[in-house]
């Protein structure tokens, strides 16, 4: 599936829309893969810094609100999960030789559901609990 | 140097294809595998230990549970758990080398382009993996 074509809103089997968003997914986690360090060095380097990287989760920096950095860690546990999702089906056909048809479409359909769910599940922890 | 003539020649290509196939699938189960040790260590209770590793004990005999910064620090300063940490940074430095060519090479025809957006992908990811790799052996 070509990024043009799911732009343009051309109808694709739902194997395709994985597809493309195996791609999607990857650059997004490429592009925001300084946060994803930035992440890693304030929470792990000391207790200062841990109580600032959540404090920038809850309070925000600067003039950019905390339920912003949210959305965006929202946006990388969905990204991480559908990559991850897609890319384990991807090493199951390899291994088990699963290509029919009927095949590539549940599973597909499954990597979309699971990853939206779990994604559901985690923004419930992150933003409420 | 292997031969490359007669029957033994390479007709085509650069014969980065499998290469590339099978150290994407690899470097993908080394960060799968990370992803369940560090959700399992998560998810599970840690206590207090001293310098040696051993688990400490109160006066009654309890293990001390912990939390917050202290967990999450101590997930990450054994050294099998650096070493494992380390194995995945650069995995994903690989793996998305990989993956950012091969969008690169459907999405941006124009040459130039194409060569800077590759050189620019190269020092983002080496710079991400300098930077992760100096906070994990930062931590005592």
């Amino acid at each position: 599936m070509r990024l043009t074509d799911a732009i343009t809103g051309y109808r694709y089997p739902v194997m395709a829309i994985v597809s493309i968003l195996h791609r999607i997914s990857g650059v997004i986690m490429f592009v925001l893969l300084p946060f994803i360090i930035w992440m890693f060095d304030t929470s792990l380097s000391s207790e200062i810094s841990f109580a600032h990287f959540t404090s920038v989760f809850t309070n925000g920096t600067g003039f950019i609100p905390g339920w912003f950095f949210k959305l965006i860690a929202l946006a990388l546990i969905w990204s991480y999960l559908q990559h991850l999702i897609a890319g384990v089906r991807h090493l199951w056909m390899d291994a088990t030789h699963a290509v029919d048809l009927s095949f590539g479409r549940q599973s597909a359909i499954f990597t979309l559901a699971a990853s939206v769910l779990l994604t559901l599940l985690l923004g419930a922890k992150l933003f409420f609990f | 140097m292997t031969p490359n003539y007669g029957s033994k020649r390479v007709v085509v290509g650069a014969h980065y294809g499998l290469r590339d196939w099978l150290s994407q699938r690899v470097t993908a189960a080394l960060m799968t595998l990370f992803t369940l040790v560090l959700i399992i260590q998560v998810l599970l209770p840690s206590y207090a230990r001293d310098s040696d590793g051993e688990r400490i004990r109160d006066a009654a005999g309890n293990l001390q549970q912990i939390g917050g910064y202290d967990k999450w620090a101590g997930i990450f300063s054994p050294q099998w758990m650096k070493v494992l940490t380390f194995i995945v940074i650069v995995s994903l430095l690989y793996h998305v080398w990989v993956g950012m060519r091969d969008v690169l090479m459907d999405y941006v025809q124009p040459v130039g382009a194409r060569l800077a957006l590759q050189v620019f992908t190269i020092a983002w990811l080496v710079g991400c993996a300098g930077w992760a790799i100096q906070v994990l052996w930062r931590l005592s």
